[in-house]
């Protein structure tokens, strides 16, 4: 089970009425990359994996699901108060004619997310290294994400995300490292 | 201090390109790319130093700069 606490894991703040890059955030809350992906595949991984990384999916699962929430506040806040006019303006008229000012799990391109971005193939190294391939790519995109604005206060907080991803990543490859090493601990039967 | 994270490499640029080349390309290699396992013990930053950067340990840390060159904000 989990324990909801009823704030972001990092402040989102949006200091400034830039609609467009609501649409952009999509890719790390609906895209193949991004947290939704990310949350699912390693809490799903996390059942057929040797006991010793269990954990640590567990954790980085739960983590992503709170980056999640911040990279949702972020198109809320951008987008709550759009006129009709300057969603079209922004590329979100399919959007608003689909859902009004609800958000949806899709990419920039507003391709919807298909758990075909995601992989369980039970062989511990595979899944592992599926996760290290995910969080560089994760860290890619929020990259490219902060490049595309101007916006300090947004750049701050997708800065905190991406050193969540390289974090992220030297777990998964400290992972595979304790994966590896098994073979060499004296078993007792 | 954190600028040895960048790489540059030069693509091919022909000269009937029909934009201006850029000549140097760059991308970087955050820092974790070198720690095969983290060892115990690492410096740490301050507390609200670390919960704003997103990590305890500078040896972890990769600052990014946009490369956004709108103006205004």
């Amino acid at each position: 089970m989990w324990v909801y606490e009823k704030k972001l894991q990092y402040p989102v703040k949006v200091g400034k009425c830039d609609i467009r890059m609501a649409r952009y955030l999509s890719e790390q809350y609906g895209g193949a990359d991004g947290e939704l992906s990310a949350a699912l595949r390693y809490l799903n991984q996390r059942y057929s994996i040797p006991d010793k990384v269990i954990g640590l999916l567990t954790d980085i699962g739960t983590e992503e699901f709170a980056h999640l929430e911040m990279i949702a506040t972020m198109i809320y806040k951008l987008t709550k108060d759009a006129s009709v006019e300057q969603l079209e303006a922004a590329g979100l008229g399919p959007n608003y004619a689909v859902r009004d000012h609800a958000m949806f799990y899709e990419n920039a391109g507003g391709v919807p997310w298909t758990a075909t971005y995601i992989q369980a193939k039970g062989d511990p190294l595979a899944d592992l290294y599926e996760d290290i391939a995910a969080e560089e790519k994760a860290r890619a995109t929020y990259q490219w994400l902060i490049d595309m604005t101007d916006d300090v206060d947004i750049q701050d907080s997708l800065k905190f995300l991406r050193e969540r991803e390289i974090i992220h990543s030297l777990r998964f490859r400290e992972a595979v490292e304790i994966i590896k090493a098994d073979r060499e601990q004296k078993k007792v039967y | 201090m954190y600028d040895n994270q960048w790489r540059e490499w030069r693509p091919y640029a022909s000269p009937d390109d029909p934009c201006p080349p850029v000549p140097v390309k760059r991308y970087i290699v955050p820092p974790n790319q070198y720690i095969y396992f983290q060892p115990s013990n690492l410096p740490q930053f301050s507390l609200d130093e670390a919960l704003c950067k997103g990590t305890l340990w500078p040896a972890l840390y990769s600052p990014y700069t946009s490369r956004c060159n709108r103006k205004g904000g």
